[in-house]
């Protein structure tokens, strides 16, 4: 069973997540917990906009908040998002990592280590390589590794930098991750 | 991360937790109820960049050398900081807080966790312009003490200066920032009158106590550093600081809400992060 999906993408991104996220049903069982990088603007107007689209429960993640089912979760504009191995998330404010602040490779990394083989990470979208290494570490720890197809992608740089660097398992293209998603969530994952 | 897997991630929680433990008895520093996540994480960037395997190796290097502890100390003390950052905290500031320090002829600002200053300056910078430099003595303290020093220079990159800049007129300053700073090759020296009524000081908010009684509380992006446990802790010890009717001004991602001082404050500005203590519980 997967406990938990995490998502990075950037340019293109609020398109992609527009498509995805409102096809997850409200039985959804995993928390999805997603840094898009948007500069130093504010969340508020694309998170309005989300929880309307999606039956899950949209929000900016909180420090020290818990990681729940049922929510989708976006770290702050400036701040680095980590999953705690109580799953709590933590905020930080450390430098910025391959130009980005929140960075996906800072959230896919303490994800990891938090869900180990039980996580799932999705790369979308996106012009930069932010994303590749922590989609090696998922997989590394024996997580599911899916990036969308760059060739049908907004900005194909960052799926192909996460292809090239973490070799996940999955290509998919936009509109076939949704479907994907709900079966990995609800499948029973051999235990070892 | 190479000695670290899937198989042996319990290993590295566990030397994590040594090397913590060592250093508390060696040199004092307490970060064992820090963000376990941010700590792993700095110290694995630390153990590739030493080319070092596991922690293990690294604790002995931590605990036999000073020197090596010192720099180590500089990865887990996150000293990234703006001036005016977060420029609508200040615009708040000014608003809910200045018209009540016009009544004071005096009063005292801790700023905990100062870093490198740029905080300092520019709350200093705010008091200028409100007429109430003057009426103020400043602590600013930080457990690190090389950023003390830079922070006691008062200098910083010139480079820096576009987005502080910037920063400043939109947390609505008064004049230019460049009035506050001469110009000197790549960097910039902020005018000695704005330091001059404040003291910096080294303090550890873990394992010191209250260091002063003031009237108002800076104490910004640190909290987000600890865990729920020692939040709390360091919380009441700000409280503590705190005269009745004082400031206490957190982080925009920090809050009371999961704290035993919540009912202790009124919020003043919820957003920003701005809270009054009570009078008298
Ligand atoms: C991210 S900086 C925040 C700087 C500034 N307040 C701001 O918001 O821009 C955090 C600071 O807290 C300091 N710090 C961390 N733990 C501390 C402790 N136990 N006692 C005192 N200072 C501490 C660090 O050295 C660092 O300078």
């Amino acid at each position: 069973m997967y406990k938990a999906i995490v998502v990075g993408t950037s340019y293109g991104g609020l398109e992609a997540l527009k498509l995805i996220l409102p096809q997850l049903p409200e039985d959804f069982p995993l928390p999805v917990i997603v840094v898009l990088h948007i500069g130093e603007h504010k969340n508020d107007t694309f998170i309005r906009l989300l929880n309307e689209l999606c039956t899950l429960q949209v929000k900016e993640a909180e420090s020290k908040e818990p990681v729940l089912p049922g929510h989708i979760y976006f770290a702050p504009p400036n701040y680095h998002l980590l999953v705690e191995d109580d799953r709590t998330f933590s905020l930080s404010t450390d430098e910025k990592l391959n130009y980005s602040r929140p960075s996906i490779d800072i959230l896919f990394e303490s994800a990891a280590w938090a869900y180990q083989h039980e996580l799932i990470g999705l790369i979308l979208t996106g012009a930069n390589s932010d994303g590749a290494e922590g989609l090696k570490t998922i997989k590394s720890f024996g997580g599911k590794t899916i990036v969308q197809d760059p060739c049908h992608a907004i900005a194909p740089i960052m799926p192909r930098f996460a292809l090239k660097i973490a070799q996940p398992e999955i290509r998919l293209s936009l509109e076939a991750i949704p479907a994907r998603l709900v079966e990995l969530a609800s499948s029973k994952k051999a235990v070892e | 991360m190479s000695a670290y897997s899937d198989a042996n991630a319990d290993l590295l929680t566990i030397e994590l937790q040594l090397l913590l433990e060592g250093i508390f008895q060696k040199y004092g520093y307490d970060f064992r109820n820090y963000s376990k996540a941010h700590i792993r994480r700095r110290v694995l960037n630390r153990l590739s960049l030493c080319r070092l395997e596991t922690v293990s190796e690294l604790q002995n290097k931590v605990l036999r050398d000073p020197d090596f502890f010192r720099d180590f100390l500089e990865d887990l003390s996150i000293n990234v900081t703006e001036m005016f950052r977060d420029p609508d905290f200040y615009r708040s500031f000014r608003e809910n807080i200045v018209p009540k320090l016009k009544t004071y002829t005096y009063f005292k600002v801790w700023h905990a966790g100062c870093a490198t200053g740029e905080e300092v300056y520019s709350l200093a910078i705010l008091l200028q312009e409100e007429g109430l430099l003057e009426r103020c003595q400043f602590y600013a303290t930080d457990f690190n003490r090389k950023v003390l020093e830079i922070a006691k220079e008062g200098v910083y990159q010139k480079a820096d200066m576009e987005l502080y800049e910037r920063n400043y007129q939109l947390s609505g300053g008064k004049g230019k920032l460049s009035d506050y700073y001469n110009s000197m090759y790549g960097s910039v020296m902020f005018k000695k009158e704005l330091s001059k009524r404040i003291v910096f000081a080294d303090h550890n908010l873990v394992t010191d106590g209250v260091f002063a009684e003031v009237n108002l509380v800076m104490c910004r992006n640190v909290l987000i550093y600890f865990d729920k446990m020692l939040q709390d802790k360091v919380l009441n010890l700000l409280t503590e600081s705190l005269v009745p009717a004082g400031y206490l001004c957190l982080g925009s991602k920090e809050s009371l809400k999961f704290s035993t001082v919540e009912n202790r404050f009124v919020a003043l500005d919820d957003k920003q992060k701005i809270f009054k203590k009570k009078l008298n519980v």
